[in-house]
């Protein structure tokens, strides 16, 4: 009796839609809430090849809803004990590891090997990555999304099909809708959505009912109402070129940054220091620090004269955010110097020194 | 004409449904278009004017701003939503 009789018996899915599974290319990005059920099922149900990829470790406040890790995995690499995990479910899959979160360099080169993608992650930059990526290869990527009691599901990109910028066009900056860690999720929610993600994964794979493209689907948790929402392609979203030149800043942690605080006293202690101001020359004749050099945004090629003589350089704005951009724009082309964002820019500044 | 709402913009109005008069006695403007409902509710939550994408559906389908609403449409506000 094999191991996957009871679904190979279904009529609809039979042997053939396990010798697709087989073949098949799965790449979950995210190994969170929604990433963990997708992958338990996948690799469950005998998805050939399987991609993991996250650079996070397991916090205690996971837990709540990342399932399958228990007290014995805090502060381990949520990669390894995946692999461990999944290994021990079926040793007949075979995983790809990616120690690395997903980025404009790494996503093109990485997708491409895979049949599909799962968007199982937790902050917009990765989502808009994943659906260029997707439609620059295109490749169908299956959605899922998360916010309180509430989880919206769909399938983009699926054979020409709509995009998340067909819902979406333009993305969200990190200040108008929170994520996660800011709003919170009820623990069971990213279960039931991520459930839903590994059934529209096996639908596309082995090509079987309907496929939930060109609709959203909206849970609402509390009310147990799910809503289906219809949308369409505009083709427009199709005809991307290449990759954005940027994504906003992934995670806040992914640029290193310093306390206004830490700033401050850093500047007291009479070092000397590189500090460059990224706001519009207005807003720097309004009010700078003494030790600013100004140079707009816009304009950063500027930079290249005080970046080179220095061996650390601090940027500020004036809310922490042109200059977390700025950070990311001087890592890529200053590799090796170190940069630090002021969080809270002139903002924050302004607080303590009044 | 009931709005169902999704997502921040839920926590924004403080309620998962919100009613939108469909008559007028203060002469104040009825909301005739997907556009117009927006700038209307807008200038009651200012909260919504600062999400760069929100997708509103008219009786389960993404709508167009120019798209006409009548007051016996299922109109619901659908924000993009980052949580995983």
């Amino acid at each position: 009796m094999s191991r996957y009789t009871r679904q190979t018996q279904l009529k609809d899915f039979g042997p053939e839609g396990q010798k697709k599974l087989s073949q098949s290319k799965v790449l979950v990005v995210g190994l969170g809430g929604l990433g963990l059920p997708v992958l338990q099922y996948l690799n469950a149900m005998g998805v050939g090849t399987l991609g993991l990829m996250d650079q996070d470790i397991i916090e205690l406040h996971n837990l709540q809803r990342q399932v399958l890790y228990t007290e014995h995995d805090l502060g381990r690499q949520k990669l390894e004990v995946v692999h461990e995990k999944m290994s021990a479910q079926n040793s007949q899959t075979h995983f790809n590891l990616y120690d690395t979160f997903l980025t404009k360099d790494n996503a093109l080169e990485t997708i491409k090997d895979y049949d599909l993608v799962v968007d199982a992650t937790d902050n917009f930059p990765t989502r808009y990555l994943i659906n260029d990526a997707c439609v620059l290869l295109k490749k169908p990527f299956v959605y899922g999304a998360l916010h309180g009691f509430e989880g919206h599901v769909s399938v983009f990109n699926y054979q020409g099909g709509p995009t998340y910028r067909c819902l979406y066009p333009n993305m969200p900056s990190a200040e108008e809708v929170p994520n996660c860690n800011e709003n919170g999720v009820l623990g069971v929610i990213p279960g039931i959505i991520g459930t839903f993600q590994a059934l529209e994964a096996i639908k596309v794979l082995t090509e079987i009912g309907e496929v939930l493209s060109g609709k959203l689907l909206l849970f609402d948790g509390l009310s147990q109402q799910s809503t289906k929402i219809g949308f369409k392609l505009n083709p427009k979203n199709l005809e991307l070129k290449k990759l954005q030149d940027f994504y906003e800043p992934l995670d806040c942690d992914v640029v290193p940054a310093i306390t206004a605080e830490d700033f401050q006293s850093l500047l007291g202690s009479k070092t000397r220091i590189t500090l460059i101001d990224v706001r519009t020359e207005e807003e720097f004749m309004d009010r700078n620090l003494k030790e600013a050099i100004n140079i707009p945004l816009d304009s950063l090629e500027h930079a290249s004269v005080h970046v080179d003589t220095a061996e650390t350089v601090y940027v500020v704005c004036q809310s922490g955010k042109r200059s977390e951009l700025a950070v990311k724009q001087f890592q890529n082309q200053y590799p090796n110097k170190q940069f630090f964002n002021i969080l809270g820019g002139m903002n924050k500044i302004a607080t303590l020194c009044p | 004409m009931t709005i169902l709402l999704f997502g921040i913009t839920k926590d924004i109005v403080g309620a998962p449904t919100l009613s939108v008069p469909t008559a007028s006695i203060t002469g104040k403007k009825i909301p005739k278009t997907v556009k117009e409902l927006k700038t209307f509710l807008g200038n009651t939550y200012p909260e919504l004017n600062k999400l760069s994408s929100l997708a509103v559906a008219v009786n389960n389908s993404y709508a167009e701003d120019d798209q006409v609403i009548n007051s016996y449409d299922e109109i619901a506000l659908i924000p993009p939503v980052s949580g995983g």
